[in-house]
């Protein structure tokens, strides 16, 4: 009998990425699985192209509402290493405050508007606030204080516009320090009862073998620098990137995907956790400990567990930097414009992002080239549902496929501009 | 509107970093408020998902940019009483419509290795250039207090009252010292309109624009200003050809300012 059916599901919502999945079973095996990317292209490392450097930070932010931090971050990286300046330590300590904001904003959503309401039961986080509105509420005042970080420095939390090459467009007063100050200790406190409650959810015990990367830093927790490394041995200087990584199309999918010597890898906060989970402050890993938890851990159902740690992260490193902040003389150094090309890499909250560029001598812009990480992760996620639904069972009903699917995929945390917002998923079965 | 039964709000994205849609998912309790106010009945990255339901007010993030978002903007007129943009993308057509000025298919040639596999337009626009839009908020990205806004004022049937007066009158309300006159930087705020806040000065440096053009500017004029601090015409034109590019007072001017020849006794920086 060559029954073909054909299951069509609009929609993989809370997720940020319009993105379809389809899969076609036949013999009691999957014969293909494509995680198809619809987000319109946007051309954005041909429309760099002559364009100066500030622009260029003004520019890579619109990449993505979500992290615009980093893509800052991860092109004034560049710039600065084509320039030939080095941040001072003020500039340098800011930074990470910058990004912990953007860390922080971006894991509290994602644990309580993205994911969350699949581990209770709930279609969306407001639905889940009618039972659960102590916890919601905490969730929202994490995400505000993610936003509070990076407004302090950048105006406004989406597409902030305090970067310069050199550092920041203006110091924030003491007074306004002392003040967000005070909230972050109640903010570390929440992200403490956030990590205890969810240590309580019941996680579907899966192991996987996938390799993890991320950037390594010798003294601290990688935010703004450092070598790319994986649990397998990789170490290199983010310039050797094209050496090992190579992105490439596909035909169903309006994303490039990148592999690591041709075979898929993990980025993200279970990455990161996993890869450097000795350089986590005391108070963190005494908890993480306490509450039982052995990393490395291959369950990407942990990722939430991973983002609850990294929030707390976020709030004792934020406290570290601004318990000691003074109010700088300069709060950039100038640069003369030079001729070359540079590379970034930073840890935006989903992952590595990688970036390259070339300036002419007029301090333009000739070529780029960005690698973000939801590419970088469609063919983990790929290997993931391919695994898990086999394990799961594919006689299963589509139904229970397709909400299996949607939960494994929201793990990812697909970022939004590099997707869209769709789920349209298609079983064929023969 | 029934009274028994609560307005129905939707969100819905097109081409876009989704930047603004974050207008409503930072907005703290004022989400939870919000959803007691009207029914959200879709707003994909939030969860619920209704996409073609009738609703009363439908915001719309992002440019149409691909022959499928042309169809479903079509859908969404005709099921919504008002829509509304949320900013520059879906105002303007956002900076993605840089591509309008050049070769679409050379583009796509050099970024992807198979292009016929990629289906976009040629040209990235703003809502109102595919159907009729009620109520446009600009910004890159609008804010928390934008949208709240809109809202409030369309649950009375109000059409809110959109201030168009400029960055700069703004900047001057608030105190900020001037960074073009004083720092000689580049600053926009003549011709941009208000919304932010002012934000770029606050912090000391050039406002870019994100906000679009004001009511009766003088481009050329604020032109002249930044030759005389030493920009080049090319500097000048990228000023204006940037997010709010395909804005009719802004294109017209980047297109002025590209077509002045440098003149040899300017070419440097002063």
């Amino acid at each position: 009998m060559n029954k073909i059916t054909t299951v069509n599901i609009p929609v993989l919502t809370r997720i940020e990425g319009e993105t379809a999945l389809h899969v076609q079973i036949s013999d009691g095996k999957i014969q293909s699985l494509e995680l198809r990317i619809y987000e319109p292209p946007r051309f954005f490392e041909k429309l760099l192209v002559g364009r100066g450097v500030q622009e260029l930070l003004d520019i890579v932010a619109r990449i993505c509402g979500l992290c615009p931090v980093a893509y800052q971050m991860s092109a004034v990286q560049a710039i600065e290493n084509i320039v030939g300046i080095k941040p001072s330590a003020w500039v340098r300590n800011m930074r990470r405050l910058f990004y912990c904001g953007e860390w922080l904003q971006n894991h509290s959503l994602h644990i309580h508007m993205l994911a969350l309401p699949d581990f209770l039961g709930y279609a969306s986080a407001i639905d889940m606030a009618k039972d659960y509105g102590d916890e919601v509420r905490r969730g929202l005042r994490l995400q505000k204080l993610g936003n509070d970080l990076i407004k302090i420095l950048g105006a406004r939390s989406v597409h902030p516009v305090g970067t310069l090459v050199g550092g920041f467009s203006h110091a924030p007063p003491k007074r306004e320090v002392k003040d967000l100050l005070a909230h972050l200790y109640q903010g570390l406190d929440d992200a403490e009862q956030l990590l205890r409650w969810l240590a309580k959810l019941e996680l579907p015990e899966q192991s996987q073998k996938f390799v993890c990367v991320s950037l390594s830093h010798s003294s601290e927790y990688p935010m703004n620098e450092g070598k790319i490394v994986s649990d397998e041995g990789l170490d290199i200087e983010i310039d050797q990137f094209d050496a090992h990584f190579a992105e490439h199309q596909v035909s169903y999918s309006n994303a490039l995907k990148c592999l690591l010597h041709g075979k898929s890898y993990l980025l993200g906060p279970l990455a990161r956790v996993n890869c450097n989970f000795s350089l986590l402050p005391s108070n963190v890993k005494q908890l993480v400990k306490e509450l039982g938890f052995q990393f490395p851990i291959k369950n990407m159902f942990y990722s939430i567990i991973a983002r609850a740690i990294e929030s707390m992260l976020c709030f004792s490193e934020a406290i570290r930097i601004l318990e000691c902040y003074d109010y700088p003389e300069s709060a950039f150094s100038l640069y003369e414009t030079q001729a070359g090309i540079g590379y970034g890499c930073t840890e935006a909250p989903r992952g590595l992002l990688w970036h390259r560029f070339e300036l002419d001598k007029n301090g333009l812009i000739q070529s780029a080239r960005i690698v973000p990480p939801t590419s970088q992760n469609q063919a983990r996620i790929e290997e993931d549902l391919h695994d898990s639904l086999t394990q799961l069972g594919l006689d299963k009903p589509e139904n229970e496929l397709r909400k299996y699917s949607e939960v494994l995929i929201r793990n990812y945390d697909p970022c939004i501009s590099c997707s869209t917002h769709f789920l349209d998923m298609r079983v064929s079965r023969k | 509107m029934d009274v028994a039964e609560k307005p129905k709000m939707a969100v819905h994205k097109f081409t876009s970093c989704d930047g603004c849609q974050l207008a409503f998912l930072n907005a703290g309790e004022a989400l939870l408020e919000l959803s007691e106010l009207v029914d959200i009945v879709h707003f994909a990255e939030a969860g619920p998902f209704d996409f073609s339901a009738k609703v009363d007010i439908a915001f719309v993030e992002g440019s149409i940019s691909t022959p499928e978002e042309q169809e479903r903007i079509r859908k969404i007129r005709e099921n919504s009483r008002y829509i509304v943009t949320i900013g520059a993308c879906a105002t303007a057509g956002g900076i993605q419509a840089l591509r309008n000025f050049i070769d679409h298919q050379q583009w796509l040639s050099s970024v992807y290795a198979r292009p016929d596999y990629i289906k976009t337009l040629s040209t990235s626009s703003a809502i109102s250039k595919n159907v009729k839009v009620d109520l446009e908020l600009w910004g890159c990205p609008v804010n928390t207090h934008q949208v709240f806004h809109a809202v409030r004022m369309l649950l009375f049937d109000v059409r809110p009252a959109i201030k168009r007066d400029s960055v700069c009158m703004e900047c001057k309300r608030r105190g900020h010292v001037c960074v073009l006159v004083a720092k000689k930087q580049p600053c926009m705020g003549p011709v941009t309109q208000t919304g932010c806040g002012a934000l770029c000065p606050g912090v000391g440096r050039a406002c870019y624009a994100c906000y679009g053009p004001k009511e009766n500017i003088n481009t050329a004029s604020l032109g002249r200003w930044f030759e005389g601090i030493g920009l080049t015409p090319d500097e000048i034109a990228r000023q204006f050809l940037h997010i709010n590019n395909q804005t009719e007072d802004f294109q017209k001017a980047g297109q002025y300012f590209k077509g002045i020849k440098i003149r040899s006794d300017q070419s440097g920086e002063q």
